[in-house]
């Protein structure tokens, strides 16, 4: 019994590792596939339209050249790929610095930002969710469901414009964006001048992503105590908290954790518009000029790193389910 | 047989509010004025067709209904007239749910622990111990999750959840589904038993037949209420039963003629005038679309003006 369910999950694993390859190949297929289907010119996007005027037909095919642009579209996506799996994403022509270096500095701060997001969205949302499907149908219910109605349908941006103008603008609280002042050296920015950067645009992500865990974790929560097992509970005279404590939060931990784990790709989404709005110098923002500067190393380099990002998300969900599941865990029923 | 009541129940009413059509609330009754009572060492079978209401009954004495369900009318348990506080105090403790299937335990939860109500003291540990043994569960089915019982398993499981707390009355709602009649009547000598050291049983089933094996007295739910209720002994013919409609179903066994009944029971938004027996009545009489009072007849209540 032991053993078998020890191999069940190795063979789950094996699967898994090789979803992934075939999911990153796929991935930078398409992205290689659009961004060379765009119609903006990287050179053109590089250099600037001032740029282009002044140079010489000459030293326009030379950087051509250097980007590559006269190479056939498979070759090139080729090269690319012999060079990545060698450990090499190559060099961004935004930046003018290897991939690698400029998708580690950008996902820091992303990370941040993001990690402060998906643990408020998490955490508040599941709560928020809980109760409001214990209470079904009661004032505080329609309250939270109401809320989350409401910040679901609101635009991402929207709301990070928002908040933006209300503290930044008017009450002048929250610096209106970036993540560190302006003006300032490196060394002298301090944690909390960074925190203070942060606040905006976690908190736009975070209410957002509260929304969208609240309405899930409702729903589960309402089908859970539509159980008979909730009826049971009842029916033995348990008390509401014992049965929440007991029974809710047991049942409803699987649901959520695929939910907090499948949340990733939509903060991610989300991050990309708020950084954008902000400012904020992370991975979704260096993909937006990516896209426009028809940077294909860096887009395929942070189309790639998402994709394993929000797949391993999924990977952790699924192998967490089989640790706390004991109908999984003791029937060794991976998938 | 003492004549002390454990649960006695009058003109008990369950109402669902619904909203029809958009915005239009209407209250739908899916019992009314039932009359059921359960004396000390008493096996009182509630019997009626699938779809009846017979499972908002248990709910209803539990006190457990649905949000948008009301009850109505009064219970008395051990001569004390309940309040929905009282209720909550007695359900789980006095009076017990047993409930049908392996369902109504939580999938995620370890049996023993369910049993035990989540406490792990020692003497309640002692006594979940004690009652495994009797019925007879090997101690290491504590450690199982109910996925991992076996049909047989999981109904003592279910058993020994009510037994914990040393009820005085179990309501028992379709405890045997599926079983077929043999093994349907081995698992109801638990209740017998309980019933016997002079505590009181419902026992709520579609299964007369069965009923007829281990009741002391049948209530015959029909409708939303109880249209007869009789000692045991008055099915041994169709002349002793007072009611059309326990006829029909006396008629409908397998060693009375396996005889069908035309017609379905009225559902509880077109319930007919009178007598909700009254469209299927072979003896009906406009008089029958009028109240229908209960009364009594050799030691059974019935609600039919023609019975005799």
């Amino acid at each position: 019994m032991e053993l078998e369910s020890y191999s069940g999950l190795l063979t789950y694993i094996g699967k898994s590792i090789i979803k992934i390859i075939t999911l990153l190949i796929a991935v930078s297929i398409l992205s290689f596939i659009l961004v060379s289907a765009s119609p903006v010119d990287p050179v053109r996007a590089y250099i600037g339209e001032v740029g282009m005027a002044n140079m010489s037909t000459d030293s326009l095919a030379k950087l051509e050249a250097y980007f590559g642009l006269n190479t056939p579209p498979a070759e090139r996506y080729w090269n690319w790929f012999s060079d990545f799996i060698r450990g090499d994403m190559g060099a961004s022509l935004l930046y003018r610095q290897p991939v690698a270096n400029v998708i580690q500095v950008k996902f820091m701060n992303s990370m941040v930002l993001m990690t402060t997001a998906w643990i408020f969205s998490g955490l508040l949302g599941f709560v928020l969710g809980i109760v409001a499907g214990f209470y079904r149908g009661r004032w505080i219910d329609k309250l939270i469901k109401g809320y989350s109605l409401l910040v679901a349908s609101t635009p991402t941006f929207w709301l990070a414009l928002v908040l933006l103008m209300i503290f930044s603008v008017w009450l002048q609280l929250l610096p209106i964006g970036l993540s560190v002042p302006i003006g300032v050296n490196a060394a002298e920015v301090s944690i909390l001048d960074s925190l203070r950067h942060l606040i905006l645009p976690a908190l736009t992500l975070s209410v957002i992503g509260i929304a969208n865990i609240t309405l899930h974790t409702r729903e589960k929560m309402i089908d859970i105590m539509g159980e008979d097992y909730i009826l049971f509970a009842k029916a033995r005279g348990k008390s509401r908290l014992a049965i929440i404590r007991h029974h809710g939060l047991r049942n409803i931990m699987l649901p959520a954790i695929t939910l907090q784990f499948a949340s990733i790709s939509e903060i991610f989404g989300g991050s990309v518009l708020v950084e954008q709005v902000f400012s904020y110098p992370g991975l979704g923002k260096a993909a937006v000029a990516a896209g426009l500067g028809g940077d294909a190393p860096l887009l395929l380099g942070i189309a790639v790193i998402s994709a394993a990002l929000v797949f391993s998300g999924n990977f952790i969900a699924n192998l967490l389910y089989g640790i706390i599941d004991p109908r999984i865990r003791r029937g060794s029923v991976y998938e | 047989m003492a004549d002390k009541h454990i649960l006695q129940i009058k003109n008990l009413s369950v109402a669902f509010t619904q909203y029809e059509q958009g915005l239009r609330q209407m209250e739908l009754n899916v019992i009314q004025n039932l009359h059921v009572s359960v004396r000390e060492g008493e096996l009182v079978a509630v019997v009626g067709s699938s779809g009846s209401g017979k499972s908002l009954l248990a709910h209803a004495i539990l006190g457990i209904l649905p949000y948008n369900c009301q009850a109505e009318g009064n219970i008395w348990f051990e001569d004390e007239l309940l309040s929905s506080e009282r209720i909550a105090a007695l359900r789980g403790r006095k009076i017990e749910l047993v409930p049908q299937s392996v369902t109504y335990l939580d999938p995620l939860e370890k049996v023993g622990r369910q049993v035990r109500r989540e406490r792990n003291q020692e003497s309640v540990r002692k006594k979940q111990e004690a009652l495994f043994d009797f019925y007879k569960l090997p101690l290491s089915t504590g450690e199982l999750y109910p996925f991992e019982l076996s049909g047989g398993m999981a109904r003592r499981v279910l058993l020994t959840t009510a037994m914990m707390e040393n009820p005085r009355l179990l309501i028992a709602d379709e405890p045997t589904p599926g079983l077929h009649l043999e093994a349907a009547k081995k698992a109801l000598r638990h209740f017998r038993t309980f019933a016997d050291q002079g505590n009181g049983v419902l026992l709520i089933t579609h299964d007369l037949e069965l009923a007829l094996e281990v009741a002391d007295r049948i209530a015959v739910f029909y409708a939303g209420t109880t249209v007869e209720e009789a000692p045991v002994a008055d099915f041994q013919s169709v002349d002793t039963l007072r009611h059309p409609y326990t006829k029909a179903l006396w008629r409908a066994l397998p060693q009375h003629g396996f005889h069908p009944f035309p017609g379905n029971q009225p559902y509880a938004k077109d319930m007919p005038q009178g007598c909700p027996f009254g469209p299927r009545c072979p003896q009906l009489t406009p008089e029958c679309e009028g109240p229908i009072p209960e009364q009594t007849i050799r030691f059974g209540t019935v609600r039919c003006i023609h019975a005799e």
